[in-house]
């Protein structure tokens, strides 16, 4: 068997044996920074919320901030307007207002008629599960309230984050979230839109994924 | 050298225009890469390229124990780790696979262990249909070539090209906009994702503590690969392994902004196992290939094995001097650049090319550039050593290393040494090799009547 | 007591960049410092190592060994020897204990030029006077083995007359890397020639630099191309007045 060939090949040559534990692992190395000690909590909050959505303008996403759901509600609106949309089963979009606006499907559970859905919508619509301030990164946990397509095929998506739960970095999310399999089977770290520069190194965007993104934090 | 490879290094240089792409297209990688670990951009660089280095070297070293630890894992979340030993193992279980639910569609995103193994070639000579998803390779499996650089792949192709390739092969309208090329094969590709049974892509870190992959990409083709088919197998390099999903902090910071420049690239996906049973979309099924193909000869010694570090950002690529006159094309394996000189002679044996170590001035600035810091040049050197060894014992090299011990006695030798100074100096310029390469490029410096110890021994 | 230095030419330097050498010896005793050179020196034995003959290296190694042994500091106008001697005959020894610690030793005593005048003379002025434009290369051993970048450009600095420009892009390979410029001619070549572009951008009189290797690649291809920018070692021009 192929296993047990290429595992004696490996213990051979580095000189271990079969069910011989590791050496010790270098130290896991996570700095999550500091905030600013000066100022209050919401100011602290305030300021990552300001960089994240300046990462996100950095990478032409489109952003918002929105002083409360209903102020989040009425951006997307706008932002739907003659258009179709899907929006996943996340909560916090329910609570926003946002799932059930005009020309909004949503609550669909079926991986067919999902894909039905978001092969031929415009624009879907997600929350996330946590943002990353540093880099403009929403993180995305696969779940029965967030679907993997939806912020995948329309060729826009937005993502609407309440704002606590914008991390730091990846350092942050690493330590509050070490193991992130044990809760779902997928989580995509999504910088900005689509992009590619296999042609000349000239930056097209929207080559498979959404073209278009945009981030509303909320509160 | 091989006449092959002089010759393609030769056509390489001689060829203006591809000089140009390969310079520009290298040099802004070089230059995003540079700005993007500046100390005001990542003041931690230095210090984070230790720790990748020290996580890498004990990962090999335990490596055993974290394939084991990462299959338990993978199990446990309902998948499945198939080891290969070559690349007849991994065709015949994917072949096999393919057979038993019926797939004849496959589509894949960018993968250089599929490459090396030419598994698409194995697909296609068995009636399965296997399109490549990136479009950088997309381009190339139009075009039948191969990838011309790790992490972009159709560098060498002018926006020309592609247009030619697509109205050939696609039989659409000569279109030279880069954005409306990729608009064609975002529409081709589209369908091909939802059709397609299985989807098989690489690895750029295989997390032991989670049985998870980690694919990182710009595209969005990596995701959709992994996303609409019931099917996902995932090959990679049983050197792909890393202890924790907490590492990942520590790889995440150096990977994209080492490959292009990009503090995190658009789409970091970690993957473990099939969907989970409430999950409402992704596949039915997970497998992860752990492929040798050679890569357990490169395992026994200590000062080689580093060459297994590798996280594919190709910075070595984009900084050395050498690949960016002579392009991928020179190179006689999958892998280009100065990781591709150092694990090609490892994987194939030194006769198989036996100037490619020698092909580098050491300068030495690939070292500089790794995130993981491997000792490239280091490793160079041990191959050329190697190379010599092998020449020596079967006897291929005679004349040079007669005159490399002529050299070693001259040189032990200081009168002898002092004499034959002033006789290459006084006497005629011989029409040797070595002067008519020299000559060939450029002049001859002055030669001076006097050396230095006979203005020495003057004073 | 007094302060004494050994010289090692090395063999090209010997051979076909006296100059160079003498300029050193020329700075060093402006000093104060008295130089020797211990005649049984040849060559580090480089160019065996990098062609992949280890036996014939460590033979050469040996030699050199033996040869300045009982030198105090040793001085050499050259980062590429410097590297071999300080960092790859430890390489070469590795299996060879006592001669190990004979290497590493002698190693402690072993440094190029520009790196001795600031390090150990402590200098970063030494009088010297050169009107012109000049660049300076940074040969790839001394860059980056030796990781030499500050010194050379400390003491150009305080040459009077001189004004130092960079080079767009810096710290590139100019091609030589030893028998590469020969076994790999067109490529070693084409590597010279995009060196040329960034000098030439720079409108210098000269390039400068600590490795007559280096200099020797650049000014076969100045000449090549019909350039009149001439090359100077770093002593030279620091013997100037």
């Amino acid at each position: 068997m192929s296993r047990e060939h290429i595992l004696h090949r490996i213990r051979t040559a580095i000189g271990r044996s079969a069910g011989q534990p590791p050496g010790v692992a270098p130290p896991v190395r996570i700095r999550v920074p500091s905030d600013d000690a000066t100022l209050s909590v919401a100011a602290r909050v305030s300021a990552r919320v300001s960089t994240m959505l300046a990462r996100v303008e950095a990478l032409a996403g489109k952003t918002y901030s929105a002083a409360t759901p209903d102020d989040a509600r009425a951006f997307i609106a706008a932002a739907i307007a003659g258009k179709t949309a899907v929006a996943s089963n996340a909560p916090f979009l329910a609570e926003c207002g946002i799932s059930n606006l005009p020309g909004v499907r949503t609550g669909i559970a079926d991986r067919e008629q999902l894909r039905e859905c978001c092969s031929t919508v415009d624009i879907g619509i997600t929350s996330a599960d946590y943002a990353l301030a540093d880099t403009g990164t929403l993180v995305m946990l696969s779940s029965p309230r967030e679907a993997r397509l939806i912020s995948l095929l329309p060729p826009a998506h937005i993502a609407v984050v309440p704002r606590e739960r914008i991390l730091s970095g990846l350092d942050e999310l690493f330590s509050i979230l070490p193991k992130a399999a044990e809760l779902t089977s997928s989580m995509v770290l999504i910088t900005g839109p689509s992009r590619t520069a296999d042609i000349e190194q000239i930056l097209v965007r929207g080559v498979h994924g959404p073209g278009e993104i945009t981030v509303v934090a909320v509160g | 050298m091989s006449a092959v490879f002089d010759k393609k290094i030769h056509q390489t240089l001689a060829d203006a225009n591809l000089q140009l792409a390969i310079y520009t297209a290298t040099g802004r990688l070089k230059d995003k890469r540079t700005e993007s670990v500046a100390a005001d951009a990542l003041p931690d660089y230095q210090e984070l390229r230790t720790q990748a280095n020290a996580l890498k070297k004990h990962a090999i070293e335990n490596l055993d124990y974290y394939l084991e630890e990462f299959e338990r894992n993978v199990e446990a979340h309902g998948g499945k780790v198939v080891y290969c030993k070559d690349s007849t193992e991994v065709s015949d279980f994917v072949l096999g696979l393919a057979k038993e639910r019926g797939v004849s569609l496959i589509v894949k995103s960018k993968s250089m262990t599929s490459e090396e193994v030419d598994l698409n070639e194995r697909l296609e000579h068995h009636g399965l249909e296997a399109v490549e998803t990136d479009l950088g390779e997309y381009i190339l499996q139009l075009g039948r070539e191969r990838p011309y650089h790790i992490v972009a792949p159709a560098l060498h192709k002018t926006r020309f090209d592609v247009a030619a390739i697509f109205e050939k092969e696609l039989h659409v309208a000569y279109e030279t906009v880069p954005e409306k090329l990729s608009q064609i094969a975002r529409g081709v590709l589209r369908q091909k994702f939802l059709d397609a049974g299985i989807g098989i892509t690489g690895a750029n870190f295989l997390v032991a503590d989670s049985g998870a992959v980690v694919l990182v990409e710009n595209e969005g083709n990596a995701r959709l690969t992994t996303t609409a088919p019931r099917i996902h197998i995932a090959i990679a390099g049983i050197e792909k392994v890393i202890p924790r999903a907490q590492d990942l902090a520590v790889f995440l910071k150096l990977l994209a902004r080492s490959a292009t420049g990009q503090a995190l690239s658009v789409y970091t996906s970690f993957l473990s196992g099939p969907r989970r049973a409430s999950e409402i979309d992704g596949p039915d099924e997970f497998y992860v290939v752990l492929l040798d193909n050679g890569r357990t000869k490169l395992l026994p010694s200590r000062a080689k094995r580093q060459s297994l570090y590798c996280i594919r950002c190709a910075a070595c690529l984009n900084t050395c001097p050498v690949y960016r006159k002579i392009g991928g094309h020179s190179f006689p394996w999958v892998y280009s650049g100065p990781i591709g000189a150092i694990i090609t002679p490892q994987f194939m044996g030194v006769s198989y090319e036996p100037a490619l170590p020698f092909a580098s001035s050491l300068c030495g600035a690939c070292a500089e550039v790794c995130p993981v810091k491997i000792d490239i040049p280091q490793v160079l050197l041990d191959l050329r050593s190697d190379v010599k060894k092998a020449e020596t014992r079967e006897k291929k090299n005679r004349l040079e290393k007669l005159s490399y011990r002529m050299f070693a006695w001259m040189m032990t030798h200081p009168r002898v040494y002092a004499w034959a100074g002033w006789i290459a100096r006084h006497g005629p310029v011989l029409n040797i090799g070595p002067v008519r390469a020299w000559t060939s490029q450029r002049d001859l410096p002055p030669i001076p009547r006097q050396s230095f110890r006979d203005i020495w021994s003057r004073r | 007591m007094g302060k004494r230095v050994s010289l090692f030419v090395t063999c090209l330097g010997d051979q076909l960049f006296p100059n160079a050498g003498m300029a050193v010896v020329e700075v060093l005793e402006r000093l104060g410092y008295a130089v020797d050179f211990p005649k049984d020196q040849t060559c580090c034995g480089q160019p065996a190592y990098n062609s992949g003959y280890r036996e014939e290296a460590r033979t050469v190694a040996r030699h050199f060994l033996k040869t300045f042994e009982s030198s105090e500091h040793i001085v050499v106008p050259s980062g590429s020897c410097t590297s071999m001697i300080g960092h790859h005959f430890a390489d070469l020894f590795r299996k060879e204990p006592e001669t190990l610690a004979r290497v590493e030793a002698l190693s402690r005593r072993v440094f190029e030029f520009s790196t001795f005048l600031t390090e150990v003379a402590n200098v970063d002025d030494v009088g010297a006077r050169f009107d012109g434009i000049v660049t300076f290369h940074d040969g790839c051993h001394g860059l980056r083995e030796l990781h030499i970048r500050e010194a050379p450009r400390r003491l150009l600095a305080h040459v009077r007359g001189l004004e130092l420009r960079e080079m767009q892009p810096a710290e590139e390979c100019c091609g030589f890397g030893g028998t590469f410029s020969v076994k790999f001619a067109e490529l070693s070549g084409a590597m010279a020639r995009t060196k040329l572009e960034a000098i030439v951008q720079t409108g210098a009189s000269a390039v400068v630099s600590l490795d007559s290797s280096c200099l020797m690649q650049i000014q076969g291809a100045l000449s090549r191309a019909g350039s009149k920018v001439r090359t100077m070692h770093l002593a030279e021009v620091l013997a100037s007045r």
